[in-house]
């Protein structure tokens, strides 16, 4: 027992070598860059910004960790209507000696898959990084869900066990101030939705810290398609009061609500789109952050600025964890907000003509 | 005109959104400290507030730094 209460006391010191640990070890990326570029005989400078680019944006390839077992080739789906469905490998655009190649008629333009024969690009389904981040985020939710449901059926009644105990406060903390107190009577209805947004940003923010993961919540295109559920779900739940705020704006003289019109279309519009851009940027800004202290180490060439930015990685590090957590809070605490502004029913009825 | 007037205003204009942020992050600080300093007992309320609003005023100065960042990649 007391070996056990020594154990959990140390616990947030083996966090923080954990932490260091791993900036250490993500620091050793900037390898593989280096030394294939050698072998090329091209006198080649560390690029920085390419290296921070690569590694925040998405890709067919999913480098681990340096070495041919390291690096995944994920697969290639592409539709055109030229060539119809296509499934192969990505490690046919790249020959032995790690240049491009085009194979089979598709060849990689910057980072799309273009024909070689017109040029255009076609529709590309293909499982690249982001896609596998967000099929194992998809995973982990619903394994740690399922396993708290089946926690709180089994000990209903009793103390939580286990990953219950865990995730039931998050839960409740969420139903109880963020849900209840903005959308107040009929907020069982979007319980799930705002749960399931909650956590799946929470878990994405968390995994894309991880070393070797790509950046899920950093993709502009996952932030908007979670912005747009949202716009869907204010506008079809809007009621009548919430639509003729917009359109016949109450307490304004007549001439005016014509004025104000546009600027309340525009509105509509604004909320999902601050929604998208400020998850988006929160979580990407904090990686490239965290990229350039790393690549500060490769552009001195220096063992000594290593150990200095490994420790400023390690605190700018912690300073992502706290913006992941927060950054899910937000999104969910103003979906909320924007619903519960939708179908809020009128009490101040006395100040409308 | 040259591509480094480009990376200059750049430059420029990643260091006005940090001085932004500072000042933002700076007057809610100063607030929070305040209202800790008049009401003790609050102080958990206070620092959950502080925290979540800081994040969000991070965020605004974090779009002035992607877009210089955009910038000083052009070639």
């Amino acid at each position: 027992m007391s070996v056990f209460s020594t154990f959990l006391r140390r616990i947030p010191v083996l966090c923080a070598l954990f932490i260091f640990i791993f900036s250490v070890a993500r620091g050793q990326h900037g390898e593989p860059a280096q030394a294939i570029e050698e072998e090329a005989e091209v006198e080649a400078k560390f690029d920085a910004s390419e290296v921070i680019l690569h590694h925040v944006m998405d890709d067919h390839v999913w480098h681990l960790f340096d070495g041919h077992s390291g690096t995944i080739f994920l697969p290639v789906i592409v539709y055109s209507p030229e060539k119809g469905l296509d499934v192969f490998s990505s490690h046919h655009f790249y020959n032995d000696h790690h240049q491009q190649v085009e194979y089979n008629g598709y060849k990689l333009d910057g980072h799309h898959i273009a024909l070689t024969s017109t040029g255009e690009h076609v529709l590309d389904l293909s499982i690249t990084k982001n896609v596998a981040m967000l099929l194992i985020n998809a995973v982990l939710l619903v394994v740690i869900v399922l396993s708290v449901a089946n926690g709180y059926r089994k000990n209903s009644g009793k103390a939580p066990k286990g990953i219950q105990s865990f995730f039931e406060p998050v839960i409740l903390f969420i139903r109880d101030e963020v849900v209840k107190p903005n959308i107040g009577r009929q907020y069982e209805k979007f319980l799930p939705y705002l749960l399931t947004l909650f956590f799946f940003i929470l878990f994405g923010n968390l995994l894309g810290l991880l070393p070797g993961a790509g950046n899920l919540t950093g993709n502009i295109a996952v932030t908007l398609v979670l912005a747009v559920l949202t716009f869907i779900i204010t506008n079809i739940n809007g009621n009548k009061g919430y639509w003729s705020h917009i359109f016949w704006t109450p307490g304004l003289p007549w001439w005016m609500r014509f004025v104000i019109l546009p600027v309340e279309i525009i509105g509509i519009f604004t909320k999902p789109i601050s929604l998208t851009v400020r998850l988006f940027v929160a979580i990407t800004a904090g990686h490239i952050v965290i990229l350039a202290l790393i690549a500060l180490t490769f552009i001195f060439g220096s063992i000594w600025v290593g150990v200095g930015s490994s420790i400023l990685v390690l605190f700018i590090s912690l300073i992502e964890l706290l913006v992941a957590g927060i950054q899910a809070y937000v999104f969910t605490l103003f979906t909320a907000l924007y619903i519960g502004m939708a179908i809020a029913d009128h009490e101040h009825h006395d100040d409308h003509h | 005109m040259d591509i480094s007037y480009a990376i200059m205003g750049a430059g420029i204009g990643a260091g006005l959104a940090a001085i932004g942020a500072g000042i933002g992050i700076g007057k809610i600080g100063g607030s929070a400290m305040e209202g800790i300093a008049r009401q003790p007992e609050a102080s958990g309320k206070i620092q959950g507030a502080m925290l979540i609003i800081a994040a969000l005023i991070e965020v605004a100065a974090l779009f002035a730094l992607v877009i210089c960042l955009l910038i000083s990649f052009l070639k």
